[in-house]
């Protein structure tokens, strides 16, 4: 198997925050990696070191089988970019975007015209072409970030949260021009804070918390591993609350945790459930919400790190502004 | 895209040429003039404030401190050309440090584009604009009854002193464009360097007419020593003086300036 990308041991520290500490990453070519994690996990500094944003302090990544330090130069021609950081020029239209990626590559005046009406169309962007991207929706906006990363049609493509803050409709048109992408062999690298989105693209994700790499596995085995699923009870009498938490620690064989008067805990098996509801019955319990839901990255954390993962941490960027 | 991976060289260059980094270079420069196409404000503050401080000083100081608003442009156009210049610098800054918060900068650094590229290609641009707002001062002023008293070779060289003397100066504007976390706060920096700077030189007022306590610093005064070189090469008087003078603020700005701006680049990216 060759590896697109290859990292060993990365740490980055800034002053005296450690943002990676030892990351080891392998990805196959032609493949979608996705890095799961919170914000400030680390995820975007690795993407900034391996796209040659960033030098780490210790160990060594190669792309494309280059050194992303000694051959920094040759890295960036096989790689695109795309992320909260890596963004469009909002003064320049969705054409002149385009074009002076075009150009910067070393294409021509026509091939780099012709390439951006390719990419705009491809993107349904023909209609906007000539607006300045400043007017566009978040949709548009990340769909020509993503054409402006796709112009020099890179075999290595990093996707830093790339559908953070687009509504529903957005976020699937954007998963469904990745999947087309690795149709077409690109390998892609992607961090998402949604365990949805790494499960819906991603062929192998590893779990990414305060800079290592906790967990690392197919969306099937992660989540045979974490649970997979969640049960929620909510009793309408809140003085239910300790039966209805010791139930199903009882049946689940699990810790359930309790939050806003509803009791969750980790399910590996469907058939707890009901399994459940004839323990409450019995024990005359009126219940006002009941589910089973997928588990989200907080209850992977949960299960995977014994911590939530906090939401609230500063970002990786935040880190490095801070230091400046 | 299904010739995605096909299309890629098979053996990539180690560096960029010299001849590509130019390319680079001038296709950004390019980037940078043709947002003014989309941000008409752009284009207003590069004519609209120069034109507006000529009229001002002009009519308005004119006659209290020269005694006709003739012979005060006569002395004050130069100064105003080199306030101009100095604020001229700072949209540099401003430029680098909207691009550093929105992540233009990163997509830049991302591609195979020479390093210094970016940079280059702004500093291209902005003298492009500073040409342009210093040749409309020129004609404001002109209209007005400036008269340029040496001739075309001297228009010419204050012309090429004026943007040798900006590109030195423009480090301090890259230097606070990568220090500060929002694009207006290079602004507010301009404000409250350049006005105080300039005011406290001879662009607006004889020496003579200060308290002898500032007129010391007057006389050091980068923006004093500039004015006092245009005036030579525009209207009259010494020449190789306060023109040398200049070059050797422009050397040590760009020796102090150039290295700290581009550490700091270095540690912000």
């Amino acid at each position: 198997m060759t590896y697109a990308i290859r990292a060993e041991g990365l740490v980055r520290r800034f002053g005296a925050t450690t943002a990676l500490a030892g990351v080891d990453l392998a990805v196959p070519t032609g493949t979608v990696f996705g890095l799961l994690g919170p914000n400030g996990a680390g995820k975007t500094t690795a993407v900034r070191v391996l796209a040659t944003l960033l030098a780490a302090d210790e160990g060594h990544a190669t792309v494309g089988g280059y050194d992303v330090r000694r051959d920094a130069h040759r890295v960036r021609q096989l790689i695109g970019l795309t992320g909260q950081y890596a963004s469009v020029d909002e003064n320049l239209t969705g054409t002149e975007n385009l074009l002076l990626i075009g150009r910067l590559l070393g294409m021509s005046r026509g091939d780099a015209r012709s390439r951006a009406r390719q990419l705009l169309a491809d993107f349904q962007l023909t209609d906007a072409a000539e607006r300045a991207a400043k007017t566009y929706s978040g949709g548009m906006r990340r769909r020509l970030d993503l054409a402006a990363s796709l112009v020099g049609r890179p075999q290595v493509l990093f996707l830093d949260e790339p559908t953070t803050g687009l509504d529903p409709r957005s976020r699937n048109e954007l998963w469904d021009i990745v999947r087309n992408l690795v149709a077409d062999g690109v390998t892609v690298l992607l961090t998402t804070q949604y365990l949805e989105e790494a499960d819906q693209l991603a062929g192998e994700i590893a779990v990414v918390d305060h800079g290592r790499v906790i967990a690392q596995g197919t969306p099937e085995e992660l989540k045979a591993r974490t649970g997979g699923q969640v049960l929620a009870v909510r009793p309408i009498d809140p003085a239910d609350l300790p039966t209805v938490l010791a139930i199903t620690g009882e049946v689940t064989g699990a810790a359930p945790e309790v939050a806003q008067s509803t009791v969750a805990v980790p399910v590996n098996d469907p058939a707890v459930l009901p399994a459940v509801v004839r323990r409450l019955d019995a024990a005359e319990i009126a219940v006002a919400e009941l589910a089973l839901r997928s588990a989200s990255l907080d209850e992977v954390f949960l299960s995977l790190t014994g911590h939530r993962a906090e939401q609230d941490a500063p970002t990786d960027a935040d880190l490095e502004r801070i230091l400046v | 895209m299904s010739s995605a991976t096909l299309a890629a060289p098979l053996a990539p260059a180690r560096r960029p040429s010299l001849a590509a980094g130019l390319r680079h270079t001038f296709t950004l420069a390019w980037r940078s003039l043709v947002q003014i196409k989309h941000n008409p404000m752009e284009l207003l503050d590069l004519s609209i404030q120069p034109v507006m401080f000529v009229l001002l000083f002009t009519y308005v100081f004119g006659t209290a401190i020269a005694g006709s608003p003739g012979d005060y442009l006569t002395f004050a156009l130069p100064g105003i050309i080199v306030q101009n210049a100095f604020f001229a610098t700072m949209t540099t800054g401003f430029g680098l440090n909207n691009d550093l918060t929105k992540g233009v900068f990163d997509r830049l650094q991302s591609l195979p584009v020479a390093r210094w590229a970016p940079l280059a290609g702004r500093i291209v641009a902005d003298t492009v604009k500073q040409a342009w707002s210093v040749a409309l001062l020129l004609g404001v002023g002109m209209l007005l009854g400036f008269r340029v008293g040496t001739g075309f070779a001297g228009l010419l060289a204050a012309f090429a002193l004026l943007l040798v003397f900006s590109l030195a100066a423009s480090w301090i504007s890259v230097l606070v464009g990568v220090l500060v976390s929002e694009p207006d706060k290079v602004q507010i920096f301009g404000f409250m360097v350049i006005f105080p700077l300039t005011f406290t030189s001879n662009a607006f007022v004889p020496t003579d007419k200060m308290p002898s306590w500032l007129q010391r610093w007057v006389e050091i005064n980068p923006a004093t020593i500039l004015a006092d070189a245009l005036r030579g090469l525009l209207v009259s008087g010494p020449v190789a003086g306060p023109v040398a003078r200049s070059l050797i603020w422009a050397a040590v700005l760009l020796a102090v300036f150039a290295p700290l701006a581009v550490r700091a680049l270095r540690r912000r990216a």
